[in-house]
């Protein structure tokens, strides 16, 4: 079976409309969910369970650092709290927050930042969150999700409020394409290998694994065997999946909506450079911030598609030659 | 530990978490004596009077919480943890080495009596609040009290906090303001002025009560006064002397992060009494 016929990629929905869905259906399981936000709940879709459960919704404010640490009492008081906002916003704003009131105690708190990467469009820089999982992974015992589609993100949003332990989770706003059946199993810390490939492998996360599956099916075209791996957890990475597909295809290409110096790439190259090292490029959001324009139009403008990443995915093939 | 409303008693107590102040960071050769000697009145009414809890059983669901957001102030909590019987007294003077469980700032990896690991000026009010609107979720008589410095008030998220607690009416919750008008740079007045402080906490809805914060009839009252009020969260200005109960300290700016010597320390203890 070709690329193109394993895997359709109908549109589906926004990854932050699945987690205010898994919220509600998390909210009706047990009493115990409570949710913050801070006057995004209509972009970050916590209104759905504040519509829901009033009484264990926590409106805040516009004021992310406050909401951080009342949703660490919360969580410290044996409540699954979640708080949520845009992650430029959650992350930046409340990183102290964070750093002091949750990840230094282990409080397990479930952030979650919507909104990331550049694919928000017209917003521009000042809400696109290109830095957010090298934030998040730099607070120690923090587990950090990347989900790639509606599917994955319903999942493990249910699967992160029963880990033990604070969590960061990140959703973007824009519909993306479906990568998973609705039977996908998921596990936190264990990547998922959508393609099998000979050549090379695309390590990738959140929206970018759709393209890397765009990518793959174009270079089968041309003959080159390209195979996929989603790593929707970025924390604690998966040093098996990784190991394995340097030794096996010898060539990696990781693909990001996220700054290249700190990302996923970096995580990725660690775990080969310490196992299998091979030829390796990244692909991703260089030392600059985007700007305003339509989702398409900016993720076309900063190379996010997935011909982009075949380009990359050609230079790192004449490398390994 | 006995529970106690007797004046004489908690005048006596103080006297001792004083005592253990002084010589545990003189042992430390470094620490914030001002700042732990000017709350003990207000830790001691709480631990021993004001405040259900129960040391031998710390994770009891229905317990009072304290946060000591002015986490530099840890030698008071740990003079008054190790009074009421929370930890061991004998190793105290083990302050700020390594591997002790009496680390510079409160630490709950080290003590998990302890509500919050705290030490980051600013934050403590908001995770207060967080503690007690869970109470209020689970319709627990559980109040949350969060002992603030005055110069940490200058931080934002205090006043984000301010906003949340009196928007929310959250009633079980008692922020104290250990105003003792010193901090690390010099007086608060000189620093970054906090007054008119109590109309401050009135305009942002807050039911305030200003209070001799070394007088224990007075922190009584107002603890109780702060208990019977609905609808408002309360703020106590406890207004204190910075370094109080040691002459060369009171007062004295060098006192809010430095050590007595041996001499110093001899001579607090002769003045602090047995």
């Amino acid at each position: 079976m070709s690329v193109k016929e394993k895997f359709e990629l109908k549109l589906g929905a926004a990854t932050r409309e699945a987690f205010g869905k898994a919220l509600v259906e998390l909210g009706k399981g047990d009493s115990n969910v409570v949710v913050c936000d801070a006057d995004l709940s209509k972009s970050t879709f916590t209104h759905l369970f504040a519509k829901e459960f009033p009484e264990r919704f926590f409106s805040c404010g516009i004021a992310e650092a406050n909401m951080v640490s009342i949703g660490a009492g919360l969580a410290s008081s044996g409540k699954i709290a979640f708080v949520a906002s845009f992650s430029a916003f959650v992350l930046n704003k409340g990183f102290e927050q964070l750093r002091v009131n949750v990840a230094y105690p282990q409080v397990p708190l479930k952030v979650v930042g919507t909104h990331s990467g550049i694919s928000i469009g017209e917003d521009g820089p000042s809400q696109m969150s290109v830095e957010d999982l090298s934030l998040a992974s730099s607070l120690a015992g923090f587990t950090v999700i990347s989900p790639a589609d509606e599917v994955a993100t319903f999942a493990l949003v249910k699967e992160a409020a029963y880990f033990d332990g604070p969590v960061f989770i990140r959703a973007g706003r824009i519909k993306v394409p479906l990568v998973y059946g609705p039977e996908q199993k998921f596990e936190i810390g264990k990547a998922i290998t959508l393609l099998e490939g000979k050549d090379l492998t695309f390590i990738s996360t959140g929206l970018m694994v759709a393209e890397c599956i765009r990518a793959a099916a174009i270079l089968e075209e041309e003959g080159i065997s390209a195979g996929v791996i989603d790593i929707h957890t970025i924390k604690p990475i998966d040093r098996d999946a990784i190991a394995n597909a340097a030794a096996s295809t010898g060539c990696i290409v990781v693909a990001e909506e996220h700054f290249t110096d700190c990302g996923l790439g970096v995580k990725v190259a660690q775990v080969v450079c310490e196992t299998n090292p091979c030829v390796m490029e990244f692909h991703g959001m260089g030392n600059y911030y985007a700007e305003s324009g339509t989702p398409e139009e900016v993720l076309t403008k900063y190379k996010m598609t997935g011909a982009d990443v075949a380009v990359t995915a050609r230079k790192a093939l004449a490398r390994k030659k | 530990m006995n529970k106690t409303s007797d004046i004489g008693e908690l005048q006596a107590i103080a006297k001792r978490v004083r005592r253990h102040i002084v010589t545990m960071i003189a042992a430390a050769k470094s620490g914030h004596p001002g700042g732990s000697l000017s709350a003990v009145e207000t830790l001691v009414t709480l631990y021993f009077d004001v405040m259900r809890h129960d040391p031998a059983n710390p994770t009891w669901p229905e317990r009072d919480r304290f946060i000591l957001s002015k986490g530099h102030a840890a030698p008071v909590l740990y003079g008054v943890f190790a009074e009421a019987g929370y930890t061991p007294a004998d190793s105290l003077n083990t302050l700020r080495s390594i591997g002790s469980i009496y680390q510079g700032h409160p630490d709950r990896r080290f003590i998990p009596a302890l509500e919050a690991s705290t030490g980051s000026l600013g934050v403590g009010l908001s995770l207060g609040l967080g503690m007690a609107e869970a109470a209020r979720l689970d319709k627990s008589t559980t109040r949350v009290y969060v002992l603030l410095g005055d110069g940490e008030i200058q931080e934002g998220q205090i006043w984000e906090a301010a906003m949340y607690g009196a928007f929310h009416k959250v009633d079980n919750i008692v922020a104290i303001v250990d105003y003792n008008k010193i901090q690390l740079d010099g007086f608060v007045k000189d620093i970054m002025e906090l007054e008119p402080l109590a109309d401050k906490w009135r305009a942002s809805g807050w039911n305030t009560i200003e209070v001799d914060g070394h007088d224990f009839a007075a922190l009584q009252k107002a603890f109780a006064d702060a208990a019977a009020f609905k609808g408002k969260p309360t703020v106590l200005i406890a207004h204190t002397i910075k370094g109080k109960g040691v002459s060369f300290m009171e007062n004295n700016p060098k006192f809010h992060g430095v050590a007595p010597t041996k001499d110093e320390l001899e001579k607090a203890l002769q003045e602090i009494g047995a």
